[in-house]
């Protein structure tokens, strides 16, 4: 579904992802970890196609598609959807008006009809309480003023709206509580199905006990240097990534 | 393409692309030959068949006005204006005056049409009366009966001075005297119609009244008067509407709107002022040198005035509040948008007299292109005006970097006992922002429009929703705070 080949990204100048390649084929869900700074969530940027990522070597085909010549909302509406790790504040934007542009949005570029604001309501309704939050979150602006946590949770009740074929979630655990982190954990998998991929990047092995992934890479100064089964985010837990760094 | 040209490219398609209210309306013009002087005064009069008294008040305007000077303070350029190569008055042409929609000519209610203003009530959006205004009459008043029922008179200004001259006679000239400025003189010697609205005691006014403003005529100066009294306990809300064809020429709008609130009333008046703004080299677009005041008059009086500001070559407008009777209210919410070549130096007044008065103001403008968007506001504290408050808050939003905001508040406080506070930001459309909206599969168009709407939404929230909806798509954006 998705295929990263050779590639390699500079920012500022610098070279940050150092030849990368990686597959994750639909109804797979991959993990990546890796040391801060290591460029995790450069990918996640220029997967979603952010300005200011060069890609200076390689391919991605997403879908059949070559995904780097598309715009970053042609990629949204090709179903690739990335949760931020720092989600951006929208001030006086109504949180649920800018569910429904989005949704509405990729409704369309999907060849579906709009929802009207009663239909969306019922759909937004129904998902806010599947993942613990309340009504008035509809009403607050985007991101002003949340919670670290609720910043997460609200990327996750844009994705359970928005329905993409694939997702990235950068750091999508990191700040939150035991319990939030359970309710987002089954937010994910209740999204899991044979046709719809994900990458999961990560900290901690404690995500992974819930989200269980089918392949774990480690991301260690723009490469890819080693690749396993669920039992490597568990090794790297009790390691670290001393031995790998010295092995670079 | 990197963030900024991109940002500019969208705001331009946004706001300039095509503007689509820039037809003309092919119909049989009276009009009086160009140039100024009392004999043209004269024969304006006569057209509207005026008595000797609103005459004379003309003719004592335009000696002031002869005597005064042009201003030039504010913050915006623009080549001499030739006062005398101006047509003064332009009307459609019109046997009798129509007793009814079906005398009114189908050009013109097919122009209102393509507006979006169906001047037939059966086809309006309910609650919503219209008084339309074509270049220098009123063409069309709806709902007077049912108005009428409640007490409102409702109608244009025209109409005012024949069927209420006592009520006009008592008003007129008392919150805007005749000498007050250079376009306010030059208004009171030549204006042509308006609307007039009076809503007598402990009325609350059935509907929202709504006057739909459009300049036609080619080298026309379109000079309309604005009257509104609420009587004690009353309450009114009103709604401004403008547009006009593209043309290459300026155009000049000198208009002059008068708000008087007695005891415990309160005046809602909204604007959506889209008069054309040029095209993007800046050739052509109106002149809009608008006088705007209100008089809180009564205690406990509010009048509150709520401003879209997209259109218009240059802006002059300051609507005011003047705070007399105790405890009362003054607001003031504007969005001004200047993109191009466009220019906007606009702000308020608040002038705190009696005790306990106490006005807020919020003002947003959005610059982009090579526009340039000037807050300039007054807060002024008379000694009688005892623990008087004043609120402002400014904000600008940048888009690129060949626009300019400027902020220019003048506060002046006689009284130790006021508190008067002011805040005032600057920011500009983040790179961030947008790709997170672009990221969840809008277009940069969207994101743009979301973004700028809000930025806006503290002041496009207090518009009524009838006008909050084209306000909404003038900012390029779909139903923001209409759910949840
Ligand atoms: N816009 C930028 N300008 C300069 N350097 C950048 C920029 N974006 C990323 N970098 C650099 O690229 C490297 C990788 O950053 P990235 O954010 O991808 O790391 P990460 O693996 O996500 O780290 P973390 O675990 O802390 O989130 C870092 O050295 C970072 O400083
Ligand atoms: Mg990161």
């Amino acid at each position: 579904m998705l295929k990263i080949e050779g590639l390699k990204v500079s920012v500022e100048g610098k070279e940050v992802l150092r030849g990368i390649d990686l597959e994750v084929p639909a109804g797979e869900v991959h993990a990546i970890m890796g040391p801060n700074g290591s460029g995790k969530s450069t990918l996640g940027y220029v997967l979603a196609g952010r300005e200011g990522y060069e890609v200076t070597a390689g391919s991605v085909t997403f879908r059949g598609r070559d995904l780097l010549a598309m715009e970053p909302e042609e990629r949204a509406a090709a179903g690739l959807f990335l949760a931020f790790q720092y989600p951006v504040e929208l001030p006086g934007v109504g949180n649920a008006n800018f569910l429904r542009q989005a949704l509405n949005a990729v409704r369309r570029a999907r060849g579906e009809a709009e929802l009207d604001a009663v239909q969306f309501l019922k759909l937004v309704r129904g998902k806010v309480k599947a993942l613990g939050m309340t009504e008035e979150m509809l009403k607050r602006a985007v991101n002003v003023g949340y919670s670290g946590g609720e910043k997460k949770r609200n990327e996750i009740l844009q994705m359970a709206i928005l329905e993409p074929a694939f997702c990235i979630l950068d750091e999508t655990d990191s700040g939150l509580d035991i319990d939030a982190l359970k309710i987002v954990a089954e937010g994910v998998n209740a999204l899991r199905s044979s046709d719809r991929g994900m990458l999961v990047i990560t900290h901690y092995q404690r995500l992974l006990d819930y989200i269980v992934p089918d392949r774990v890479h480690v991301l260690l100064a723009g490469r890819i240097v080693q690749s396993g089964g669920p039992e490597l985010a568990r090794a790297l837990e009790a390691k670290g990534y001393g031995e790998l760094q010295a092995a670079a | 393409m990197p963030a900024a040209t991109n940002t500019l490219e969208t705001v331009r398609s946004v706001t300039e692309g095509g503007y689509r209210w820039g037809f003309e309306t092919a119909i049989e013009q009276e009009l009086i030959p160009k140039g100024l002087d009392e004999a043209v005064i004269r024969l304006i009069s006569a057209k509207k068949e005026e008595p000797a008294w609103l005459l004379e008040w003309r003719l004592k305007a335009f000696r002031a006005w002869q005597s005064m000077e042009e201003p030039r303070w504010a913050a915006v350029r623009y080549p001499p204006i030739d006062y005398q190569n101006l047509h003064y008055y332009a009307a459609p042409k019109q046997k009798t005056r129509p007793k009814s929609l079906d005398e009114v000519d189908p050009e013109l209610l097919r122009t209102y049409e393509k507006l979006g203003i169906p001047l037939r009530e059966q086809e309006q959006l309910a609650g919503v009366a219209v008084d339309a205004v074509f270049d220098s009459v009123s063409v069309a008043t709806t709902f007077k009966e049912k108005l009428a029922e409640a007490g409102v008179i409702f109608c244009s200004f025209s109409e005012a001075v024949r069927e209420h001259p006592d009520l006009v006679r008592r008003w007129l000239g008392t919150v805007v005297p005749p000498s007050d400025n250079y376009f306010a003189a030059l208004n009171s010697a030549v204006f042509s119609d308006g609307s007039f609205v009076f809503v007598p005691k402990g009325v609350r006014c059935p509907m929202e009244l709504s006057t739909y403003f459009r300049i036609n005529a080619r080298n026309t100066g379109q000079f309309e008067r604005t009257l509104i009294v609420a009587e004690e306990g009353s309450y009114v809300s009103y709604l401004e509407g403008c547009t006009a064809p593209q043309r290459d020429e300026n155009q000049l709008h000198a208009a002059v709107v008068e708000l008087v609130a007695l005891d415990e009333a309160t005046i809602k008046y909204s604007t959506v002022q889209n008069w054309y703004p040029g095209d993007a080299k800046g050739r052509g677009g109106i002149y809009n040198f608008v006088t705007k005041r209100g008089a809180c008059r009564g205690a406990k009086s509010k009048i509150s005035w709520t401003q879209v500001e997209t259109g218009s070559a240059i802006t002059w407008k300051y609507p005011s509040c003047i705070l007399q009777g105790e405890g009362s209210v003054g607001e003031f919410y504007s969005v001004a948008i200047t993109n191009n070549r466009q220019q906007a130096d606009t702000g308020t007044k608040m002038i705190h007299i009696g005790p306990r008065t106490r006005s807020t103001i919020v003002s947003k403008g959005i610059s982009a292109g090579e526009g340039q968007n000037t807050y300039r506001g007054l807060v002024r504290i008379l000694p009688k005006a005892q623990h008087a408050r004043n609120f402002t808050q400014c904000d600008s939003l940048l888009i690129g970097d060949r626009c300019g905001a400027h902020t220019v508040p003048y506060i002046e406080s006689r009284n130790p006992t006021a508190r008067v506070e002011h805040e005032a930001t600057t920011s500009r459309i983040a790179e961030d922002q947008l790709f997170y909206c672009r990221q969840r599969g809008m277009t940069e168009e969207e994101a743009v429009g979301l973004i700028v709407n809000g930025f806006a939404r503290e002041v496009l929230k207090e518009l009524p929703m009838e006008f909050a909806v084209e306000a909404q798509k003038l900012l390029a954006i779909s139903l923001e705070g209409s759910v949840g």
